[in-house]
Parts: C-alpha cells; sequence; structure tokens
C-alpha cells in the first residue's frame, strides 16, 4: 500500500516505514541509543530527500525516545541528575553544530563532513566497544560492572564544582558531563542525529556510569535535543514531514516498548557487542561510499532562496 | 475506467472544440487544435503517478510534438573529485531556471521531420533544452555538467528518455498520454504542442497543467510552509503524546 508523504513529495510503501519504524524503535529501546544514526541512511536509501530523513527522523525519535524513557523511568532506571547536566551542555551544544552546518553548507562541503564524522565516530566508537565488551566476556570475572568505580584521570578529579550523582554511584565535576553533553550536541546537531550512538558510550567509557542507567538517561536527554531540532527545521527548512513522522513512531514507539522489556534480560557485555557490531557495519559502508568511485560524479540540487 | 473516462472527455471536447461538427466549419480551418483531459494533476494521499491525456485535431497534412516542462527551478550541479583518496565536491555550476521536469511526445522520431537547427531554436528533445548557466565556465565544462544534469534528472525519472508516441487517428486527431510520476514537482507545467509542416513550425499552442497537493496532504503542505512555527510545535507535541500513549497502553496490556 502506497502512501503520498506531502513534503518529501514522493510516495512510499506504508509497511516497509511501519517495518523499519518498528525495528529501529526496538533496538532504540535496548540500546538508549541507534535510532537516527540507522533510520536517516535507510530513509535516504528508500529515495526521501537527505533534509526531509533527517527532520521527520528527529521528530519521530521524539516519540519513540518518550515511550522507552517512560518504561525505563518505571524500572527506575533514569538519572535525571545526569540528564539535566548533559542536556544543558546538549543545547548549547547542538547550537553551536547548527551554526557549523550553515558554515559547511554554504561553501558546498556538508555532505563530506556528515560522512567524514560518521566515519571516524563510528569507527572510533564501535571498536572501543567491541574490543571492550569481548574483553570484559573473555575475562568472566562473575561480578557485573556496575559496580566498578570509574578511576577518573587525576585533571578531571582537580576539576571544581563536585556533584554527588546517586543513581549513578558518581561523585564528580559537574564540567564532566556538561563537556560530553556539548560535545555529542554539536556532533549530533552536524549528522543529524539524536546523539544516543554517540552519549551511550560516552556515559560508559567517559563519565563511567553503570550500565543499567545509560540507556534511560540517555533516552531522557534525546527527548529534549530532538524537539529541539523538530523545531528548528521547521522553522527555518520546513523539512518536517509530518505523515513520515507519523508511520515511523507508529512503529517506533511499539518496538521501544519491546526493545526496552528486552534491555533488563540481556547481559551489558552482549548488548554492547551488537551495539558495537551495528555501529562498525554502518562505518564501513560509509567508508566505503566515501572512497569508492561514485556511479555519477556530478549531483543536483535544488538552489534554495527561490519560489 | 480511467481511460475510457478520458476517452468520453476527449470527444466530448472535441465535440465543443468544433472538431467533426459540420455545423461549424469555420473552426475546421484551425490548423491545431489541442485540449488536455485535466489542467489539474490532483497529488492525492494514495497517488503513485497519473497519465494525463493530450488530444486534439490538425487539419490538413504534418506531424506532432508535444513538449511538458515543469516549474523553473535554478539547479546545482556539483562535481566529485577525488582528494586524498576519498570524493568530495569540488567544482559547481548553476543552471538559471532550468525545469524541474521535461518530457517530449512525437508522432514519428522527430529526427525524421523536424530539422536540427528548428529543435535547438525550440528547445525540443533533452539534448537540445535551452539552459543557461551562472558564473564562468569553459564551453566543455558547461557541456559536461549540462549532461551531469540531464542523466540525474533522468534517474530520478524527472526527464524523459525516450521521446513518447503520439497516436494518430483518422481524421486529424490525435492523442497522447503524458505520463507524471509519483515523486512529479509541484507547480505550474507548461504543455507546449506544436504543427510540423515541410520542417517549420505551421502552428503552436500552450496550455497550462497545475501539478497540486490536494486533500490532507495540500493542509500538512499549506500547514508546513505558511505557519512553520506552530506546525513545529504541534509535530514535537503529537510525538511527545504518541510516546506516552504508546508506554500507558503497554502498562496495561
Amino acid at each position: 500500500m502506497q502512501i503520498y508523504l506531502p513534503i518529501a513529495e514522493m510516495s512510499v510503501d506504508v509497511f516497509v516505514v511501519l517495518g523499519l519504524g518498528g525495528a529501529i524503535g526496538f533496538l532504540s529501546g535496548l540500546f538508549g541509543a541507534g535510532g537516527g544514526f540507522l533510520l536517516t541512511p535507510m530513509l535516504i536509501f528508500l529515495g526521501v530527500p537527505p533534509p526531509v530523513a533527517v527532520a521527520s527522523v528527529a521528530n519521530e525519535l521524539i516519540a519513540a525516545s518518550v515511550s522507552g524513557m517512560i518504561a525505563h523511568w518505571r524500572r527506575r532506571t533514569v538519572d535525571f541528575k545526569m540528564g539535566a547536566f548533559l542536556l544543558a551542555g546538549g543545547l548549547l551544544g547542538s547550537s553551536l553544530g547548527v551554526w557549523l552546518f550553515g558554515v559547511l553548507k554554504g561553501i558546498g562541503q556538508i555532505d563530506f563532513a556528515i560522512s567524514v564524522c560518521y566515519v571516524l565516530f563510528l569507527g572510533s566508537i564501535g571498536l572501543l566497544m567491541l574490543v571492550e565488551s569481548a574483553r570484559a566476556i573473555l575475562r568472566r570475572r562473575g561480578h557485573r560492572s556496575d559496580g566498578a568505580r570509574q578511576r577518573y584521570p587525576d585533571w578531571v578529579r582537580r576539576l571544581p564544582l563536585k556533584v554527588r550523582f546517586h543513581k549513578s554511584r558518581l561523585y564528580v565535576s559537574a564540567f564532566l558531563p556538561l563537556a560530553v553533553g556539548l560535545l555529542v550536541g554539536v556532533l549530533a546537531a552536524i549528522m543529524g542525529v539524536g546523539g544516543g550512538f554517540i552519549l551511550v558510550p560516552a556515559m560508559i567509557y567517559l563519565i563511567g556510569m553503570p550500565t543499567t542507567v545509560v540507556a534511560g538517561t540517555s533516552l531522557f536527554q534525546i527527548i529534549f535535543v530532538s524537539a529541539n531540532v523538530t523545531l528548528l527545521q521547521s522553522i527555518s527548512l520546513q523539512t518536517v514531514d509530518i505523515v513520515l513522522a507519523v508511520l515511523l513512531l507508529a512503529g517506533g514507539v511499539v518496538g521501544a516498548q519491546y526493545g526496552a522489556r528486552y534491555s533488563a534480560r540481556l547481559p551489558g557485555e552482549q548488548m554492547r557487542i551488537v551495539l558495537a557490531v551495528l555501529v562498525l557495519g554502518v562505518c564501513t559502508k560509509l567508508f566505503f561510499d566515501l572512497v569508492a568511485t561514485p556511479a555519477d560524479v556530478y549531483s543536483i540540487s535544488v538552489e534554495e532562496g527561490l519560489p | 475506467m480511467r481511460r475510457a473516462g478520458a476517452c468520453v472527455a476527449m470527444l466530448g471536447a472535441l465535440a465543443c472544440l468544433g472538431v467533426g461538427s459540420l455545423s461549424l466549419p469555420s473552426a475546421r480551418a484551425e490548423p491545431l487544435l489541442v485540449d488536455l483531459s485535466d489542467h489539474l494533476v490532483k497529488i492525492t494521499a494514495g497517488f503513485v503517478g497519473t497519465d494525463v491525456l493530450v488530444f486534439g485535431a490538425i487539419s490538413g497534412p504534418g506531424d506532432i510534438v508535444v513538449v511538458v516542462k515543469g516549474p523553473a527551478k535554478d539547479l546545482i550541479v556539483r562535481k566529485k573529485s577525488r582528494v586524498a583518496g576519498m570524493w568530495l565536491n569540488r567544482d559547481s555550476l548553476t543552471f538559471v531556471r532550468a525545469p524541474t521536469f521535461y518530457s517530449v511526445a512525437a508522432t514519428r522520431p522527430l529526427a525524421e521531420f523536424v530539422p536540427l537547427a528548428l529543435l535547438q531554436r525550440q528547445g525540443i528533445g533533452v539534448e537540445h533544452l535551452r539552459l543557461e548557466e551562472r558564473g564562468a565556465a569553459t564551453e566543455g565544462e558547461v557541456a559536461e555538467f549540462r549532461l551531469g544534469l540531464v542523466r540525474n534528472k533522468q534517474g530520478e525519472g524527472l526527464y524523459a528518455r525516450e521521446v513518447a508516441k503520439i497516436a494518430v487517428l483518422a481524421g486529424g486527431l490525435f492523442r497522447a498520454d503524458l505520463s507524471f510520476p509519483a515523486n512529479v514537482p509541484t507547480g505550474a507545467y507548461t504543455v507546449e504542442v506544436y504543427l510540423i509542416r515541410d520542417g517549420d513550425v505551421a502552428s503552436a499552442q500552450t496550455t497550462p497543467l497545475v501539478v497540486s497537493n490536494v486533500g490532507v496532504g495540500a493542509d500538512v503542505h499549506f500547514f508546513a510552509h505558511g505557519h512553520a512555527a506552530l506546525y513545529g510545535v504541534f509535530a514535537v507535541l503529537l510525538a511527545l503524546l504518541a510516546g506516552w500513549a504508546a508506554s500507558a497502553a503497554f502498562r496495561r496490556g
């Protein structure tokens, strides 16, 4: 069954989009990440114009994140305090990122910048996670890594404004989550995603949060970041396709519920390996696109600013 | 069903035009009479592309060429080059007011009855499409970028690869189906119809055609462009509500 998307100005198969939303929603509930960075490329592959894909996915991510976050909240696996600090950094960072996006677009290199960002970050994060979780599984130490105390480098420990995060069992300077949020915000705006796939590993490896609270806290932050992106995109570019977003979120919210339920049963290390493999898969594909000879070296786009 | 309806419309319209009606012999003297089965292509929720019937009559000998042009936009063509092993956009050229859609139909292969000079003068056929570039570039570069534009547009299905067939019926009647794909750009189109006789344009007529969103799709489009901020707020609230509703439903379930 085909349906016409009024903003994308094309028609798509309803069930393909519903299924895509459901599958990605499941992953997002499972990991607290894995929404935008998989969904956006897949929509572009279906022929949706990239700006519309980015903006509509941001809209869909709000719903999937709310659905997943509430499920985590009921199980008390959301660190709201940590989320608030990350968010403050994230909002500032995404504003910076939007500005940078404009500059890069002006010189015609935004596509290249997006691809390079994806390859660099997906590649390093994926490898890091894969090595880390493989090592953890091989060691089989019998106790979960959740209780392990994060050992920060000296300069981090010396940072002022220390805050106690009860849920995450951490006592650390507020500058750490603020800086992580800022960095993720910039990248999220440039790459046009919620940022969960960068945020989740950053929370685990940089901040040292327990795996159990990472997904819920990440989802909490993504709700606000993607709401911000949806608003900005609607106002400045009119690229949010509400029909596409509704189709995606219909599948996405259901998928996210199942994903969040499943995440309680899956061991942390195995979850991370699956996410790492996914991340590396997307990375390899994008790297290949960057270096392989394109089918056509010429591409076209409509010049903005014309009626 | 649609085809049958279109045929009835065609006969009815032809009767109105005076073709075949002996009581109005003066109308028969018009060298070229043309109309479309529909002047509005409606893009509804289930739109998967459509055909519009162009039909008419000619008096005397000659061949027909129909050129369909979509709304003009400034199109940027970018060329990728290899830099340090990676492909990135380097050069670009803008074609000013290039048609976003282009297709041609004819009674016979164009080369058989239209001289090259005429094709070039009228801009008939993608290879003769009149495009004006902005910015400095050599003739060779312009030709390359032009080919790039046409190739990309053909890939999207928005520039026709082949000249469509116009069927000639008895008594100087002709008809052709103009096809529009699902991704057809919205806006004001022109359908130019030429009567070619002895290698020159004996008569020509331009008919407007509008491609537009209708129904819910049109409302959404209007809302998004007319009240952008409100639309954004609405989109955010809708998503928040949907996410909350789903988790509430699952809690009970």
